[in-house]
């Protein structure tokens, strides 16, 4: 049983967590993940590792309401118990000085970016952070990102704060303004990382994305997380969860992450007829 | 054979092998619930007479954790049957297990001497109605073990073979953990075999009594990510063992693999059996129910895929199989379950393309038809493709069960452990000793995929081999 020991409202649909978990916080580098299990009938999925403080034994996740399970999640308040969390899973991020780096964001990607431009940032790189929402109120994280990188980029898609339109427009700035760029991180919605994918693909400026399509163990057992990375097939759970975006499938990813788009749907009214709302 | 025993069998075969009541193949197909029915303690006692009691039993040589089959069958017979259990449970924590899912045909029935004849005492079903009996009574015991050696021993993963070595090990005075991956302990026996097989309540309380033994059961822990090998070694464990299984599922490289609607076996039945998402929605895993099902592959996994496909409500269940049944490696009562229930076998055929819609999902299954040519290294014919032979198949649903192979994680993390080039362990003999001081291995991860009973008994040499490292120093 792990304890819920904070719970922030991040924006409309987004909630921050900080649990107990004091093993995982201990080992959990940055770009890992965990599994969660909320209870005995629950479904197991994986969350990116935000945050964790060794001291208090705590990881931070960050999620977004999707469906049932997200949903029941949010639901939870401090206090309350989620029965199993088992990590942290996947590769860790390859951290190294690799000089410029980009860190770009989208959505709720951004708790998943932002452990990674931490850790670059501490290994000594020069990092440029691009953050980006469809609208300002759904914005995350932008404080954190500001102290983790040297130069933060705020986008909007309706232009209510910061740049007027997708990060990737502000990506390609960077590039026609000669800024010599080594590489390329960007984690968000698939549609996305696809752009910034073409975007850099052409420079040949190394882009790394982290993959989420649906696992059940998560420990390489199931294969339920194939994605396609320069045409082998690859377990995002145990080869991942990080690639190189311009070898990936990304009609595959999608095509697979609404396998379940049915049942899902069904739950998520079964969830709100039993708890309103 | 001696004169006596001779007068002795000639009056047992008499009375013919008793048969275990199940439920019939057009009711069975609608439900999870367990098709046998177990033994009543009428029909036990009857079957348990007809064990001669061979001087010289051959039985136990064909039981990898050499339970004492003539005396826990004399005890059945005499109706001591919580006895009965007791005895099977000296060398077998998990007889209630057994008793279902050993291919006994293979191991102590194949030994027994009435067999040569007639048909073999049902030693499976014996074993499954004392395990049971004593369960349903809730009488199980726990056994002595010895005293405290003040010896730590980490048993990484809790299936069969972890499970075994645990219970033995923990029985001569040994403090032992078990470090689970997932978040419930059995194995296989919860996440592969499924209900209707092997109900997990069953499962659950044999795993209870491993824990009450004073086995220690850490779950949601995966040994090399959360912990290293050496790490368990910096912890104070003198000892590791690994039965981690070959988790790894393979696929074919065949075009289209990856569509919607294509799983591994080792998906489809964590989603059924593990996460129970054949109660979706009141549990929230998901699972496709397809109308119809395809299930490539020839063993005992591919039978529990079709069988969960037919039960999740498929019209069309098929085999594909591209030997002929006479080389599947599917036990022969598997086979037969499947049959009755309808699952239709392709064989002699194999898939070379999987053609998808506009959304991504499998609609089709171009098949190829084979025949047997020369026989390969395993000594089974092997399939040649026929020319011109391709055909298509409509599927919604496709469930890839042609094996597994071995988990890199442990590997990957643990320096100094030999593997294989097909990365299963290296182990020096049949004790399990890996070429890392202290790390054994067993089960699964050394063999490649083979059968619950035989990754118990490599848990069983190896808790000998633990054992003898641990008192020798």
């Amino acid at each position: 049983m792990n304890r819920i020991v904070e719970k922030t409202d991040l924006s409309e649909n987004v909630v921050k967590m900080v649990i107990e978990a004091a093993a995982v916080a201990e080992k959990r580098r940055a770009g890992q993940f965990i599994v969660l299990r909320i209870d005995e009938k629950g479904e197991r999925i994986p969350l990116t590792i935000v945050d964790s403080d060794k001291k208090k034994g705590t990881i931070t996740i960050i999620f977004q309401v999707v469906g049932k399970t997200t949903a029941a999640l949010a639901a939870l308040r401090a206090g309350d118990c989620i029965t199993d969390i088992q990590g942290p899973l996947g590769n860790p991020t390859e951290i190294e000085n690799f000089g410029h780096v980009l860190c770009v964001g989208g959505g709720v990607g951004v708790g998943v970016i932002y452990p990674i431009a931490v850790a670059l940032k501490e290994a000594g790189n020069r990092v440029t952070s691009i953050i980006g929402a469809r609208t300002k109120d759904l914005l995350i994280l932008e404080e954190e990102m500001k102290d983790a990188s040297h130069k933060l980029v705020v986008a909007t898609d309706d232009g209510s704060y910061g740049f007027h339109g997708f990060v990737s427009a502000v990506l390609q700035n960077l590039i026609d303004a000669k800024e010599k760029i080594d590489r390329v991180f960007a984690i968000g919605p698939v549609p996305m990382m696809r752009v910034i994918c073409n975007v850099t693909r052409p420079y040949g400026i190394k882009t790394i994305v982290s993959l989420n399509p649906i696992m059940v163990d998560a420990t390489g057992m199931c294969g339920a997380c194939r994605v396609s990375v320069g045409g082998q097939t690859k377990f995002a759970c145990v080869d991942g969860p990080e690639f190189n975006g311009h070898d990936v499938d990304f009609d595959l990813l999608m095509s697979r992450l609404r396998m379940y788009l049915c049942q899902e749907k069904e739950a998520m009214e079964r969830y709100r007829c039993e708890h309103g709302g | 054979m001696e004169a006596e025993e001779k007068k002795a069998k000639e009056k047992k075969v008499r009375v013919p092998r008793q048969k275990m009541p199940e439920q019939g193949p057009k009711v069975r197909t609608h439900n999870f619930e367990e098709v046998p029915f177990g033994y009543t303690e009428e029909t036990a006692m009857t079957e348990a007479k007809r064990c001669i009691q061979c001087k010289k039993p051959c039985c136990i040589e064909g039981c990898p954790v050499e339970v004492n089959i003539p005396a826990f069958v004399r005890l059945i017979a005499e109706g001591r049957f919580i006895e009965a259990a007791r005895t099977i449970k000296e060398t077998n924590s998990l007889p209630a297990v057994c008793g279902r899912v050993c291919p006994q045909e293979d191991q102590c029935e194949k030994f027994c001497v009435l067999g040569k004849k007639w048909e073999p005492v049902a030693i499976g079903r014996l074993e499954r109605f004392a395990a049971d009996y004593e369960r349903e009574k809730g009488e199980m015991s726990i056994p002595e073990w010895a005293a405290p050696r003040g010896k730590r021993v980490a048993v990484v993963g809790a299936g069969p073979s972890g499970l075994t070595i645990a219970g033995d090990l923990v029985k001569l005075g040994y403090e032992v953990t078990i470090f689970e991956a997932l978040h419930k302990a059995g194995g296989v026996l919860v996440y592969g075999i499924p209900e209707f097989r092997l109900p997990k309540r069953i499962v659950e309380a044999e795993v209870d009594y491993v824990k009450k033994m004073g086995v220690k059961i850490e779950t949601n822990a995966v040994i090399g990510r959360i912990k290293t090998v050496d790490e368990l070694f910096a912890d104070g464990f003198a000892a590791v063992y690994l039965g981690v299984g070959a988790g790894a599922p393979v696929f074919m490289n065949v075009p289209g693999e990856n569509l919607s609607g294509i799983y591994s076996a080792n998906e489809y039945l964590t989603r059924s059996n593990l996460m129970k998402a054949y109660l979706f929605p009141e549990y929230d895993t998901p699972i496709v129910r397809g109308k119809n099902c395809a299930v490539i592959g020839g063993g005992n996994v591919a039978m529990d895929s079709v069988r969960t496909a037919l039960r999740l409500g498929a019209e069309n269940a098929y085999i594909i199989y591209r030997r002929t049944e006479v080389e599947m490696p599917a036990r022969i009562e598997e086979v037969h379950h499947a049959k009755e229930e309808g699952v239709q076998f392709k064989l002699l055929t194999n898939p070379v393309e999987y053609i998808g819609d506009e959304n991504g999902w499998v609609k089709g299954m171009r098949c190829q038809r084979m025949e047997l040519g020369e026989p390969d290294e395993s000594g089974r014919r092997r399939p040649v493709p026929l020319q011109g032979s391709e055909y298509v198949i409509d599927v919604d649903t496709v469930v890839v069960a042609v094996g597994t192979m071995a988990n890199p994680i442990i590997p990957a993390t643990t320096p100094g452990l030999e593997i294989n080039r097909r990365g299963y362990l290296i182990t020096k003999d049949e004790t399990g000793k890996t070429s890392r001081e202290g790390v054994y291995a067993g089960g699964d991860i050394v063999t490649g995929s083979a059968t619950v009973i035989l990754a118990m008994g490599a848990g069983k040499k190896a808790a000998r081999a633990i054992h003898a490292y641990l008192s020798s120093g």
